[in-house]
């Protein structure tokens, strides 16, 4: 236990653009990278989480050098070389890796705070790991956690509540635009978490159809299956701008992709049915002049926002009091990690003891034969009451609550005190 | 005795399009369902009281009242509610009975103040064309007028979306899609009777005058009228011209309509200005 630390490895959207993203060796499925993790060596667990927006390692490794390596080797594959890794990726030990982790999992991390779709893919990614056998006792509380800290932002925070609304926000507009949304078609443009939001609010209102348009077709597959859709590449966006009514894109794309002069001729083909562009994205992917057009509706994610009117301010502060809650389950967590540094410590030095009194008691047992079993009984009490008694000041030593910070320092005092020998 | 059953019947139809105009008020501002069904039992008393204030009419001046200012407005007004309650038999536009009973309103305040003395009918229109010609085309007018309606509606209505600040019509007014729907339907009603309205007077002026068109001063404005829409109905129909401009176009051709129904007869004069 003791050497063993917890690494988070990781890009997201805001460090990575898609472009890279979508090259990483682990960005689909599970089980491949998950194996190739378990390999590597001093890598004791493992935890995997690959979303739009985010791909995300977590072990419980030795501490050292090539664990690291290994695990940046396994994360970006043969894409990017390895002295631009470090532009793009993350690492982050012990209690920031916690730390981070509840950030990501009380949606604090992702695109649009607040939204759910996190902690379900977050959940998945647990399922696939454990599945797998590539969790162990840290990562298992330390994943439970993340969960129920997570419930607990929801539950002591308003957080979600703008998310959400965002998406019902955009479902009124649709109906104030089309009225009844049962014969429409959705098409998403990039797979992100608001947008899968969005998108089952809008099939839980009976659209006809959803397309995912992705760059990867994989990905768009994912998707398309979620809500019994088709999916197309990026290139047939124009083509099936003609048949769309709703429009979410949510690509990582560093500019506009659809512009006005774009959308002109499609408005001809599509003989001006009305359609509802809904930008979701940051930066934005559409040009905010389509808004222009005759029956073209551009919302952007800013603009949703001023429609459901929670003022930032307000949503600021509700952002603020979840991180604080993710602070203190951090501590917490920490707590419980330094608690379980001094168990093996007291298991061995009670072991210890416990061998010692044995062989003593059944060598001199050996000797004392003409006493009577009881008489034996009481000998034994006596021999094992010493040696807890003995025990009792070193066990409180470590277990004391006040210099926890020196756990460590501790445990390193009482097994070379006592000649523990190390059993991990 | 007729005569003044004859005015209280019209005070009455005055008194009921009021109160349809102030019930569709207060639902428009509280949006309460028991409110919409007495503000539509309201104006379907309205509409009943005009019906029976024009058979009324037909009565003591033995021909069809459509021929002086107050009788032409009635039947307008008449049409306008007709047409609109066989639209709402048909399926429910948000908050269009608002708009509607103000238009029906303020067309019974303009008959209320036109001259309702019944006047001999003059030589030329005594024939049995002139319920028919002029009783299509006032209809059609009212086909018209709810299409203007739907027009001003939908123009309200994108300019919240458009503009993304929802002030008070936002949840008031309904979706864009209906509102085009009903501006579809009413212009090809409209239409239809209009073309219909037309094609009888231009029949009736061949028995009368020997010649089919005039390029009387009504005959040029109705069919620049014409034009209007068939170009609208067009542009529709082939190139998906829908929502803002079909609403403008709704907007435009009903002006062009009131128009031909009172500009030319007191701008422009001509054969057809029997109804001063």
């Amino acid at each position: 236990m003791p050497g063993d630390m917890i690494l988070l490895f990781g890009v997201n959207h805001k460090t990575t653009p898609l472009a890279v993203r979508e090259k990483l060796a682990v960005g689909n499925g599970y089980e491949e990278p998950l194996q190739a993790l378990r390999n590597i060596t001093g890598c004791k667990e493992c935890y995997l989480l690959s979303t739009c927006n985010r791909v995300e390692i977590l072990v419980i490794a030795q501490e050292n050098a090539q664990v690291e390596e290994a695990l940046s080797t396994l994360l970006f594959g043969d894409s990017v070389a390895p002295e631009l890794r470090h532009d793009y990726l993350y690492i982050h030990r012990n209690n920031e890796a916690v730390h981070h982790l509840f950030m990501v999992a009380t949606s604090l991390d992702s695109m649009i705070v607040g939204e759910a779709q996190i902690l379900g893919q977050l959940k998945e990614a647990y399922r696939h790991a454990s599945e797998h056998k590539c969790t162990g006792p840290i990562l298992n509380k330390l994943l439970h956690k993340s969960f129920s800290v997570a419930k607990r932002v929801r539950s002591e925070t308003q957080i979600g509540a703008s998310a959400v609304s965002i998406s019902y926000a955009a479902v009124e507009l649709a109906k104030k635009i089309f009225g009844n949304l049962e014969d429409k078609n959705v098409l998403l443009v990039g797979a992100g978490e608001m947008a899968e939001l969005a998108a089952e609010h809008l099939v839980s209102q009976g659209v006809r159809k959803v397309v995912v348009a992705n760059r990867t077709l994989a990905r768009a597959m994912d998707l398309a299956k979620r809500f019994n859709g088709t999916a197309v590449s990026l290139d047939e966006l124009f083509s099936q701008l003609e048949q769309a009514d709703i429009v979410i894109s949510s690509t990582g794309a560093p500019n506009i992709i659809l512009h006005k002069n774009d959308v002109k001729p499609i408005m001809r083909a599509r003989r001006n049915e009305p359609i509802f562009f809904i930008d979701i994205a940051v930066p934005r992917d559409l040009d905010p002049e389509l808004n222009d057009l005759d029956n073209v509706y551009l919302y952007d994610i800013d603009d949703l926002q001023n429609v459901v009117e929670t003022n930032k301010s307000e949503r600021d502060k509700e952002a603020v009091k979840a991180r604080r809650i993710v602070d203190e389950e951090t501590l917490k967590f920490q707590n419980w990690l330094d608690s379980l540094a001094i168990v093996p410590t007291i298991a061995a030095l009670r072991k210890k003891a416990d061998d010692i009194c044995r062989s003593e008691l059944e060598r001199t047992m050996c000797r004392l034969q003409h006493l009577s079993p009881d008489e034996q009984k009481t000998i034994e009490k006596m021999a094992l009451a010493i040696s807890s008694k003995l025990l009792h000041d070193p066990v409180s030593f470590l277990k004391n609550e006040s210099c926890k910070e020196q756990n460590e320092i501790k445990v390193e005092i009482i097994r070379t005190a006592f000649g523990l020998v190390d059993t991990n | 005795m007729m005569d003044e059953t004859s005015y209280f019947l019209f005070q009455a139809v005055l008194a009921a399009s009021i109160m349809a105009l102030i019930f569709y008020g207060i639902f428009f501002v509280k949006q309460k369902e028991k409110i919409r069904t007495i503000a539509r039992l309201t104006l379907l008393t309205s509409g009943i009281l005009q019906t029976l204030y024009i058979l009324l009419r037909y009565l003591q001046a033995g021909y069809t009242p459509i021929t002086s200012q107050h009788e032409t407005i009635v039947f307008f007004a008449w049409s306008v509610t007709w047409a609109y309650l066989s639209f709402r038999w048909r399926y429910t536009v948000k908050n269009f009975g608002a708009f509607i009973s103000l238009l029906v309103f303020i067309l019974l305040l303009i008959a209320a103040n036109a001259s309702r003395t019944i006047l001999p009918l003059p030589p030329a229109l005594q024939s049995n064309w002139l319920p028919i010609h002029a009783g299509i085309s006032v209809i059609s007018y009212g086909f018209l007028a709810l299409g203007f309606c739907s027009g001003v509606m939908y123009l309200l209505q994108e300019r919240e979306l458009k503009s993304k600040r929802f002030g008070y019509f936002f949840t008031r007014l309904p979706s864009l899609d209906s509102l085009d729907q009903l501006n579809s339907h009413c212009l090809a009603t409209g239409f239809i009777l209009f073309t219909l309205g037309i094609i009888t007077g231009s029949i009736w002026a061949s028995n009368a005058w020997g010649t089919y068109w005039h390029w009387d001063p009504k005959e040029t404005w109705s069919l620049i009228t014409w034009f209007l829409y068939a170009a609208q109905i067009h542009q529709r129909f082939s190139a998906g011209w829908r929502g803002k401009r079909a609403a403008v176009m709704a907007v435009i051709g009903f002006a062009a309509v009131l128009f031909t129904l009172w500009g030319v007869t007191y701008l422009l004069g001509g054969v057809h200005s029997y109804a001063r």
